[in-house]
């Protein structure tokens, strides 16, 4: 449990954007800005943040399918930026993906058993292919004799588990969910959440998962980290980032989810951000969050915190007025 | 103040009429918030685009029904009424403000267009409307904002962008089809709040059309919940958060992670799809899925019917038997 399996030393990733006449004003999107990140064994590791706050560019840079600009990426110990084709190749069975548009990830002109059979053939396994793609099937509550049919003919929540299966057949070691429930229906995101919960179980898989839904996280994650702008702000246990969040933006973003709650939604103290994401391309000095910060002051402006880590709790946070880690426990409930 | 009477909106397609919406009834009182809450393919897009008049037809048609505003018949009124009304009297904002909006012309221009278009006042009186619908909607600089295109907005901005445009006129009812859907949690805030607040300043009616329980949980003041084309449960907020008449409610909100600190129970999905609305199960259309679900549920679609003052739903068992069933329920799970 733990053992480290994944770890990301300062990652970064800077995107080039072209502008102004002919291209003459090179500038630099960073998307991912030095991101140190660990996951264990077993564990399920949490992302929140708003769009363009660079989970998703983190999730890819793990998994290696875009090259980092910087920075190392560990995997069992060894760092996968070095590896050549062939045994990257090899690697990939490790670590999977699930995609958020179960609509787009699936190719529409194959049977659903091709797709799952695409990654068991690619990596020539002396295996009774269509036997283990009905297994594969039947694991993710799908009927095996649907083998044949082709991706139109099923549900979004249907097609998500096709791409779980697909996920699941080289039974590898860790899985990123980059948002892979947002896109269903309340009813159908909870049957693939506890399918999730099940492989885990079973195969005892480890998660990144990915997701703005903060309370679909919370009920996932072991550990949470929060994005902005390319930076984590703060990583903690689960039930410590939730109830006691040090980072200002942690707790505005925690008090901004809609409860399904009418008599706690009166109650509720909400904390509402001004304005917008900053554009990555052009990011505040000094904290990138402080001109939506309450708590902000000059030192915000000018000098960019570090993350600093509560050795007691595991507790990261990146500011320099974090909320006190002793306030009384308050029950937030998401 | 709109009163929709028994409502049935059919599309026709090659494998027959698809009933998006089924005898449906509900109204609005001014100033009130109403929500309308169902699955992707349950009918509240196609219910509130009916009472808009904005259905595609063909291959939409209404065997049935009245949509009654200020007295007129919708259904039955001319494209020319229709269009005094719509923008007017009614506007609706949609969930994407980048397809909404129109790319080539600026923001400014096309509020200023619809203020143009349904009151009589001079170019320069609806510049100054819609810098002030502007500033209201909370965007910094107005003037200079007004000159600028759709893209050059961020998507919260877009969002507020189509909210002044559809308040600029004043409207006695704003239909909110899914307005924060696609926006960020943090953005999706501050929009709420700002109808909130702009309700209480102008007195409109507003009928909030969403998937997410907390969002209405938020800002409705009633709610209707639709399952395969129909209203299933229709009462005050509170009375269907903590005493759901009709089982499809209780296990929406049983589905959604809702853990207490430190307890983390796994999650109860309610088993199946969504009916398809060409081939509707037998009896009640939710008995496929339903946890509580009895043999007489095969037999009889029940009506929508008033079960306690207030607070109607369309199931079979009685309030006390569905209270028991949930307890059962419970008792079940504590056990595991």
């Amino acid at each position: 449990m733990n053992e480290v399996l994944l770890e990301a030393r300062d990652v970064k990733k800077h995107f080039q954007a072209n502008k102004g006449f002919l291209n003459r004003n090179k500038s630099n999107v960073k998307a991912v800005d030095g991101i140190n990140l660990s996951v264990r064994k077993g564990e399920t590791l949490g992302l929140v943040g708003e769009s363009g706050s660079g989970k998703s560019t983190l999730a890819r840079l793990l998994l290696r399918l875009i090259e980092p600009s910087n920075g190392e990426i560990l995997f069992e110990g060894d760092d996968i930026c070095k590896y050549n084709a062939k045994k990257m190749k090899q690697l990939r069975r490790d670590m999977q993906i699930v995609f958020q548009d179960p609509f787009a990830s699936l190719n529409p002109r194959w049977t659903i058993g091709k797709i799952i059979a695409e990654p068991l053939l690619a990596n020539k396994s002396d295996i009774n292919v269509k036997k283990k793609v009905q297994e594969l099937l039947d694991t993710v509550g799908l009927n095996p004799e649907h083998y044949n049919r082709y991706p139109h003919e099923f549900s979004g929540g249907q097609r998500q588990r096709v791409g779980i299966a697909r996920a699941i057949s080289q039974n590898p070691k860790l899985i990123i969910c980059d948002e892979a429930v947002s896109a269903l229906d309340v009813s159908i995101q909870a049957q693939i959440i506890n399918l999730f919960e099940d492989l885990q179980q079973e195969f005892n898989l480890t998660y990144i998962f990915i997701a703005h839904d903060l309370s679909v996280v919370r009920h996932m994650s072991n550990r949470v980290a929060v994005m902005y702008l390319g930076k984590i702000v703060e990583e903690a246990e689960c039930e410590q980032l939730y109830t006691s969040p040090r980072h200002p933006y942690t707790k505005a973003l925690l008090s901004a989810i809609p409860l399904p709650d009418p008599l706690e939604e009166q109650k509720r103290q909400r904390i509402v951000l001004k304005g917008d994401v900053p554009s990555p391309m052009d990011p505040p000095k000094g904290c990138a969050f402080h001109p939506r910060c309450s708590k902000a002051d000059e030192v915000c402006s000018n000098k960019t915190p570090a993350l600093e880590i509560d050795g007691l709790t595991n507790h990261a946070v990146s500011c320099f007025h974090p909320e006190d880690q002793n306030q009384k426990k308050r029950e937030v409930r998401i | 103040m709109l009163e929709v009477k028994s409502l049935s909106v059919h599309f026709s397609t090659a494998d027959g009429d698809v009933k998006a919406v089924d005898n449906v009834s509900f109204s609005i009182k001014p100033g009130e918030t109403l929500g309308i809450v169902g699955e992707s393919g349950s009918g509240k897009s196609v219910t509130a685009l009916s009472i808009m008049q904005l259905n595609a037809s063909p291959p939409c048609n209404y065997p049935s029904g009245e949509i009654l505003f200020k007295g007129k018949d919708l259904l039955k009124a001319k494209e020319k009424e229709l269009q005094k009304i719509r923008g007017n009297d009614i506007a609706m904002i949609f969930q994407d403000p980048m397809t909404s909006l129109n790319p080539v012309f600026t923001v400014g221009s096309q509020i200023i267009e619809s203020i143009r278009k349904h009151q009589n006042v001079s170019k320069k009186e609806a510049k100054r409307r819609a810098i002030e619908m502007l500033t209201d909607v909370g965007i910094a600089h107005p003037e200079k904002r007004m000159k600028e295109y759709p893209h050059q907005y961020s998507g919260g901005m877009r969002q507020r962008a189509m909210i002044a445009m559809a308040l600029s006129c004043n409207p006695k009812l704003l239909i909110a089809d899914e307005p924060t859907t696609a926006l960020d949690v943090t953005i999706q805030a501050q929009l709420l709040e700002l109808m909130q607040n702009l309700q209480e300043k102008y007195g409109m009616a507003i009928i909030m059309i969403t998937h997410d329980l907390g969002v209405v949980a938020r800002i409705a003041d009633r709610i209707l919940v639709m399952y395969g084309g129909t209203i299933v449960e229709k009462g005050k907020t509170l009375d269907i958060f903590y005493e759901p008449l009709m089982p499809y409610s209780w296990s929406l909100m049983q589905s959604i992670p809702n853990p207490q600190p430190g307890k983390r129970e796994k999650l109860v999905p309610v088993p199946g799809q969504p009916p398809n609305l060409l081939h509707l199960p037998e009896g009640c259309r939710f008995q496929p899925r339903c946890p509580f679900a009895r043999e007489e549920c095969k037999k009889i679609n029940p009506p929508l019917t008033e079960k306690t003052s207030g607070h109607s739903a369309s199931c079979i068992l009685t309030p006390e038997e569905i209270k028991d069933e949930i307890s059962k329920f419970k008792r079940g799970r504590g056990v595991i």
